[in-house]
C-alpha cells in the first residue's frame, strides 16, 4: 500500500491535470489485471485468427498456382503449316519467359527400326522436360549416368546415344528380350543411321509411351530437322498468362501459340472454388472470434458499474466517462491486434510451411484492416454497456441493486 | 431437489441462458459448418479437376505401336487390334462404378475430305457426345460433353445417331466450311452441324458419332480407345505396391482403396483383351494438388473449432463470473463443494447439449448453402457427426466453465453474500 502511496504521492508532485485520465488508465488495468489478461487474450486470438485466415486469403492463390504448374504446359507454340521453328527460337522464347516459366523444344520424326517398322522418334531437352513434365515417370534419365571422360569420345559413340524409350515402344525396339535396356539398336531416317542405346524408360500412360527420345543435339545432327513443337509453362495470374501468349506471339511470328485450355479452365476452376470456401470459412472464423472478443469485454466493462458510478457521483461528466471506456477499449485493441498480428503471421508461415512446404509471405497491407476491426469491435463492446449504465442513477449501482 | 434447482434455473433465469445458449449455438455452428465443409471438400474438388481431362485410358492389349504426331496417325486405320464397343456399359459394372464420372471411346480414321474435285487427307474421329447407355438398371448418359467440358462448339451437338459431325476450328477455317453445309467424306454426304474449338489436335479433325467412324472404317464396334473419367483417391506408397506381390487381406484392401491403379486394373478386368493405365499427367497432379487444398482447409477447420471452442468458454465462463452470489447462498445454507458443483455442471451439459443441437442443426443448413453456393452441389452431413459435434460442444463447455466453477466454489460464502468481490 505504501507503495503505490509513494506512486501516487510522485505522480501528485508534477502536477498536471491532465494526467488524471492517464492515471486513471494506467491504474484501471494495473488493478485488474486478471480481467484485462483474459480481455487481452481475447483480443490477441481475434486478431491472430483473423490475420492468419486474411494472410492465407489474399496468398493461397499463388501458392496452388504453383502446384498448377505440376500439370506442365499451359501455352503450346506450334510452328505453322507443319514447318519447323527456326533454331534461335528456344533463345527467344527463354527471353521472352525472363525466369517467369519454363519451356521445353520438341522435334518428332518418324524413323525406322532396323527390322523396318515404323516409331516415332522424338528429340528434346532433357533437363528441362525433366522441369516441365514432372509426372514422366523415367526409370533413369540419360544426364544421370556416369559422364565419360573426353579421352574416350571414341567408345562413347560406340556405345551409342543415350536415350529414352516409351514402355510400349520397348518391345519394337528390343523383340527378343524387352527387359534388356542395356542393348543399344539402329534408328533409320532418310538412310541416315543413329546408334542408340537406352538409358531408361518413360512411362506416361499418354503418347510418350510409344516413342524414342533423344537430345535435341543428337536430333538436329541426325536428321537437320529443327524442333516444331515448344511446349511453354508460364507462371503467374491468367492475365500475366495472357501478357506471355501476346509477347510470344509477336517475338515469334513463325509459330502458332495455343493456350493449353484444360489446364487454363480447370486451374481458374480449382482456384476459384478453393479461394471461394476460404472466403467463406474466414468470414465465418472472424465473425465467431468477434462476438467472442465482445461477449468477452461487455462482461468486463459491466462488471466495472462500480467504478463507473463512482467516478459519476463524483461529477465527471457523460463525455469524460464515454472517453474513458472508449480510451481504455481502444487501447486494448490497438495492443491486441498488433500482438494479435505477430501470432497471426506465425500461425499463417506455419500453416504455408507444413501444407505448401513454402512460407506464407506476410502480407502488411493486413494489418491496418485487423487493426481497424480490433477497435471497432472494442469500442463498440465499450459503448454499449455504457449507454445502458449511463440511464441508471449512480446511487442504484452503488447500493448493490 | 437436484432436478429441481437444474430446471427452476432455466426456467427462472431465461435472459441468462439465453445468451450463454447462443453463444454455444454460435460455435458449433461454424463448428459443423466447417466440418462438413472439410470432410466433403476432397470430393468436391475432385469433381472440380475433373474437368482438366479422363485420368484413364483403357487400350486394346494387344495393340500395335502408334504411329502419330500431332494427332495425325500415319499406320493403316485397319492395323492392330480393337475394343469391343458392346463391352463398354461394363466400366459402369465395375466395384468402384460411383466414382467413374463418365468415359468416351475414341475411334480415329484416317480418310479424305472431299471438295470440288480436290482430296483432302483428314483423320475423322468417332466419339460419344451425349449417349444414354445403361447396364444393368443402371441408366446414365456419357461422352465427350462430360469428360471434356473444355470442348467448345459454335453451332450445334450432332445427336450420337445421326450423321452430323463437327469440324475442327483450323480444318473449318482452312477448308471454308462453315455450319449447316454439306460435306463429302469418304464417298458420304455429311452434314456440319457445328464448328469444334477444343486447342488440341482435334482442331485439324472431324469430330463424328462413333457409329458413323466404325461404318467408315468398316469395322462395326470397333473402338480404339476408351477415356475414362474418374474419382481417386491420391496415390500413396501403398498404391504403388504390384497388386500381384500382395497377399489376401492387404490385396483385397488394395483392390478397394479407390486409387488410379485399382481402377485401371478393375477396367482391364471388366473389358476383355484391354489393358487400362493412368495417364500421369493428369492422374499424378490431381493427388498433388488434392492433398494441399484438403490440408489446408484441414488447418483452418482446427482454427475454426479452436476459435469456437474459446467463444463458447468464454461465454461459460462469463454466466458463472455474475453467479458467484447464488454460490455463496448455497454454501451458506449448507450445500458442499460437490454438490454445488454438480448442479453447475449439470446445467453446463444441459445448456451444451441443447445448444449444440441447434448449431447442428443451424451449422447443416450453412454447410448445404456454402456447397450450393460455391460447388452448386449439395453437401452430405454424415449423419456420425451428431454425437461427435455434441460431445464436442459439452466437453468445450465443460472446459469453459471448469475454472469458473472451481473459483467460485473455493470462495468464501460471507464475501459473496456481501458482494464484496
Amino acid at each position: 500500500m505504501s507503495h503505490s502511496a509513494q506512486d501516487l504521492a510522485a505522480s501528485r508532485a508534477h502536477g498536471p491535470h491532465t494526467s488524471m485520465f492517464l492515471r486513471m488508465l494506467v491504474r484501471a488495468a494495473v488493478l485488474r489485471r486478471g480481467r484485462v489478461v483474459s480481455a487481452l487474450f481475447a483480443m490477441v486470438v481475434a486478431a491472430a485468427v483473423a490475420t492468419a485466415m486474411l494472410n492465407l486469403y489474399v496468398d493461397v492463390q499463388a501458392k496452388l498456382r504453383r502446384e498448377f504448374r505440376s500439370y506442365g504446359a499451359n501455352i503450346i507454340l506450334v510452328a505453322k503449316d507443319g514447318a519447323s521453328l527456326p533454331a534461335e527460337t528456344l533463345a527467344r522464347v527463354d527471353s521472352v519467359l525472363a525466369g517467369r516459366g519454363i519451356a521445353a523444344p520438341f522435334g518428332l520424326i518418324v524413323a525406322r527400326t532396323c527390322d523396318g517398322q515404323p516409331i516415332v522418334v522424338a528429340g528434346t531437352d532433357f533437363e528441362r522436360v525433366r522441369q516441365l513434365d514432372r509426372w514422366w515417370s523415367v526409370s533413369s534419365w540419360p544426364a544421370d549416368l556416369p559422364k565419360i571422360p573426353t579421352s574416350r569420345a571414341e567408345s562413347a559413340r560406340e556405345m551409342g546415344h543415350p536415350a529414352l524409350i516409351g514402355v510400349r515402344a520397348l518391345p519394337t525396339v528390343s523383340p527378343k528380350n524387352p527387359a534388356l535396356k542395356d542393348k543399344s539398336f539402329d534408328l533409320s531416317f532418310q538412310g541416315r543411321t543413329l546408334h542408340v542405346s537406352p538409358a531408361g524408360t518413360v512411362q506416361t500412360g499418354a503418347a510418350e509411351d510409344s516413342r524414342i527420345y533423344i537430345s535435341l543435339a543428337d536430333f538436329v545432327a541426325w536428321t537437320g530437322v529443327q524442333p516444331s513443337t515448344i511446349e511453354v509453362a508460364a507462371s503467374g495470374s491468367p492475365e500475366e498468362v495472357a501478357g506471355i501468349m501476346n509477347q510470344l506471339t509477336q517475338a515469334i511470328p513463325a509459330g502458332d501459340v495455343r493456350p493449353v485450355r484444360q489446364i487454363m479452365e480447370g486451374e481458374a476452376r480449382v482456384l476459384g472454388k478453393t479461394r471461394a470456401t476460404l472466403l467463406a470459412a474466414a468470414a465465418l472464423i472472424i465473425l465467431t472470434a468477434a462476438l467472442c472478443v465482445l461477449s468477452t469485454l461487455m462482461g468486463w466493462v459491466f462488471d466495472r458499474r462500480r467504478d463507473f458510478a463512482i467516478m459519476k457521483a463524483l461529477g465527471a461528466s457523460g463525455r469524460l466517462l464515454n472517453g474513458f471506456f472508449a480510451a481504455e477499449a481502444a487501447m486494448l485493441g490497438a495492443i491486441g491486434a498488433v500482438l494479435g498480428f505477430l501470432v497471426g503471421i506465425g500461425i499463417a508461415a506455419w500453416i504455408g510451411r507444413v501444407n505448401f512446404h513454402a512460407p506464407v509471405v506476410p502480407r502488411w497491407s493486413v494489418l491496418p484492416v485487423v487493426l481497424a476491426g480490433s477497435m471497432a469491435v472494442t469500442l463498440l463492446s465499450a459503448i454499449l454497456p455504457i449507454t445502458l449504465l449511463r440511464r441508471v442513477q449512480p446511487a442504484v449501482i452503488l447500493r448493490g441493486e | 431437489m437436484f432436478v429441481r434447482l437444474v430446471y427452476e434455473s432455466f426456467r427462472r433465469q431465461k435472459r441468462r441462458k439465453l445468451l450463454a445458449g447462443a453463444a454455444i449455438t454460435l460455435g458449433v455452428t461454424v463448428a459443423t459448418a466447417m466440418i462438413a465443409v472439410a470432410t466433403d471438400i476432397g470430393d468436391k474438388i475432385n469433381r472440380e479437376l475433373r474437368t482438366i481431362g479422363a485420368n484413364l485410358v483403357v487400350t486394346p492389349q494387344e495393340d500395335s505401336l502408334d504411329v502419330e504426331i500431332g494427332g495425325v496417325n500415319l499406320k493403316p486405320p485397319t492395323d492392330g487390334a480393337f475394343l469391343d464397343e458392346a463391352d463398354l456399359p461394363k466400366i459402369k459394372g465395375i466395384f468402384w462404378h460411383n466414382n467413374i464420372t463418365g468415359f468416351a471411346p475414341m475411334l480415329p480414321v484416317n480418310t479424305a475430305l472431299e471438295q470440288s474435285g480436290k482430296r483432302q487427307d483428314v483423320t475423322l474421329l468417332g466419339t460419344y457426345f451425349a449417349k444414354p447407355v445403361s447396364f444393368g438398371t443402371d441408366q446414365f448418359t456419357t461422352g465427350v460433353r462430360s469428360t471434356y467440358p473444355w470442348w467448345k462448339v459454335s453451332g450445334a451437338w450432332p445427336d450420337d445417331s445421326s450423321r452430323d459431325v463437327l469440324l475442327g476450328e483450323r480444318l473449318a477455317s482452312r477448308s471454308g466450311e462453315k455450319t449447316g453445309d454439306a460435306i463429302t467424306v469418304a464417298g458420304r454426304q455429311l452434314r456440319v452441324s457445328g464448328t469444334l474449338s477444343t486447342g488440341g489436335a482435334e482442331d485439324d479433325e472431324i469430330v463424328a458419332p462413333l457409329a458413323l467412324a466404325q461404318e467408315i472404317l468398316g469395322r462395326p464396334g470397333a473402338v480404339k480407345r476408351v477415356y475414362v473419367s474418374a474419382l481417386t483417391k491420391p496415390e500413396d506408397a501403398f498404391a504403388r505396391r504390384d497388386p500381384k506381390s500382395l497377399s489376401g487381406a492387404i490385396y483385397d484392401r488394395w483392390y478397394c482403396t479407390p486409387y488410379p491403379q485399382a481402377i485401371a486394373l478393375q477396367l482391364t478386368e471388366a473389358m476383355s483383351h484391354s489393358h487400362a493405365e493412368q495417364i500421369r499427367q493428369v492422374a499424378q497432379n490431381e493427388g498433388a494438388v488434392l492433398t494441399r487444398i484438403e490440408g489446408l482447409i484441414f488447418l483452418i477447420t482446427l482454427a475454426a473449432l479452436f476459435a469456437s471452442a474459446l467463444a463458447v468458454s468464454s461465454a461459460m465462463a462469463t454466466a458463472m463470473f455474475e453467479r458467484r452470489a447464488e454460490v455463496g447462498l448455497m454454501k451458506a445454507l449448507g450445500a458442499g463443494k460437490l454438490a454445488v458443483a454438480s448442479i453447475f455442471f449439470a446445467e453446463a451439459t444441459l445448456l451444451a447439449l441443447i445448444g449444440g443441437l441447434a448449431g447442428f442443426v443451424v451449422g447443416s443448413g450453412l454447410a448445404h448453402q456454402i456447397g450450393r453456393s460455391i460447388f452448386n452441389s449439395d453437401i452430405s452431413i454424415p449423419p456420425v457427426l451428431l454425437p461427435v459435434i455434441l460431445a464436442i460442444a459439452v466437453i468445450v463447455t465443460f472446459a469453459g466453465s471448469a475454472a469458473a466453477i472451481r473459483r467460485a466454489v473455493g470462495l468464501d460464502p460471507v464475501f459473496a453474500l456481501r458482494g464484496e468481490l
